[in-house]
């Protein structure tokens, strides 16, 4: 089961570009989304992948950034960013590989992806909505968009 | 996850068919979108089949970053609906949508005998730009992750699959 509601966000810290890392703590203060997915190129990933794109505008309205983590390479990420013009981070859980995807219960040990999941994390890295999709959905902004809005009113 | 349209069809929206019907379809398109342009046909159809039966809404969805031209068109349909001819300005660049371009635009405005000055003026209108923004926005949150998506009654359509017979099944 993926992480669920009150938990609080295991850490993490991955490669987005070739020489740069991400962790948890870069974003303490604001509001995280994180986009677990399975494979880079798939169809279903690059339509999701372009959909947050669009939103990038809303998710900053509530304060929040956005990252996609999957199992592939820093340079396939790096390509496929380039190739689908994403302006928000890629992180590779390469090596070891889907161990951060398996601490938020979001990996798929019999294909060795991760897991089509989405945890919204508030300022101070409690989880405050997770979701599970099946692999060949595509879930959409909106239930990342009303967990924010959620977090809003009940500030 | 929600399946339902979050804003209500108003007056603010371009709307074709039985203004008095019962039934209300809504599309969630993008002018560049080749499977949006797979529907454009069906739902002149639908329009042509169940005449009188339902009432058709359009709402811009336009994904930029993958679609260079549609933001543009989806303004050109709005700046053309200031001259009452955005449903004119719709179908022909559904039409023309693998060759769009800047000047494919401008080309149509002249084909509609739109006022160019005005026309040209309100594709760069703040407003106009902010309308495309809440269709979008809307439609994020009502759930809509691609293009077309189609609401019938508010409630989001499953059932499409890129054939007409999908979209008639709904009012048969």
């Amino acid at each position: 089961m993926i992480l669920q509601k009150g938990t609080i966000a295991p850490d993490f810290e991955l490669y987005t570009t070739p020489d740069q890392k991400l962790k948890l703590s870069d974003f303490k203060g604001k509001r995280l989304i994180l986009a677990f997915y399975p494979a880079d190129w798939s169809p279903v990933c690059s339509d999701q992948m372009s959909l947050y794109n669009e939103t990038l505008r809303l998710f900053h309205k509530y304060n929040a950034e956005i990252l996609g983590i999957s199992v592939d390479s820093k340079w396939c990420h790096m390509a496929f960013e380039e190739n689908r013009n994403l302006h928000f981070p890629l992180l590779a859980d390469f090596e070891p590989k889907g161990e951060v995807s398996r601490r938020y219960g979001a990996y798929d040990e019999e294909t060795g992806e991760s897991l089509r999941a989405l945890f919204v994390i508030d300022e101070k890295g409690i989880i405050r909505w997770s979701h599970l999709s099946p692999d060949s959905v595509n879930p959409g902004a909106d239930g990342i968009l009303d967990a924010l809005e959620e977090m809003d009113k009940t500030k | 996850m929600t399946s339902t349209l979050r804003n209500p069809v108003t007056e603010q929206d371009h709307s074709t068919g039985n203004p008095h019907a019962e039934m209300i379809l809504v599309e969630y398109g993008d002018y560049q979108c080749p499977h949006c342009g797979i529907a454009h046909p069906f739902i002149k159809k639908l329009l042509k089949e169940f005449k009188g039966e339902f009432r058709f809404i359009f709402r811009n969805f336009p994904l930029q970053e993958s679609h260079p031209m549609a933001m543009m068109a989806a303004l050109a349909s709005e700046a053309a609906g200031k001259q009452s001819k955005f449903w004119e300005m719709h179908d022909i660049i559904f039409e023309h949508q693998r060759s769009l371009s800047p000047d494919a635009i401008l080309h149509f405005a002249d084909k509609l005998k739109l006022n160019e000055t005005q026309f040209e003026k309100d594709l760069r209108n703040k407003e106009l730009l902010e309308k495309v923004e809440d269709d979008m926005e809307g439609g994020l949150r009502s759930g809509v992750n691609g293009t077309p998506t189609f609401f019938l009654n508010g409630k989001k359509v499953n059932s499409y699959d890129e054939s007409y017979d999908s979209l008639a099944a709904l009012f048969r």
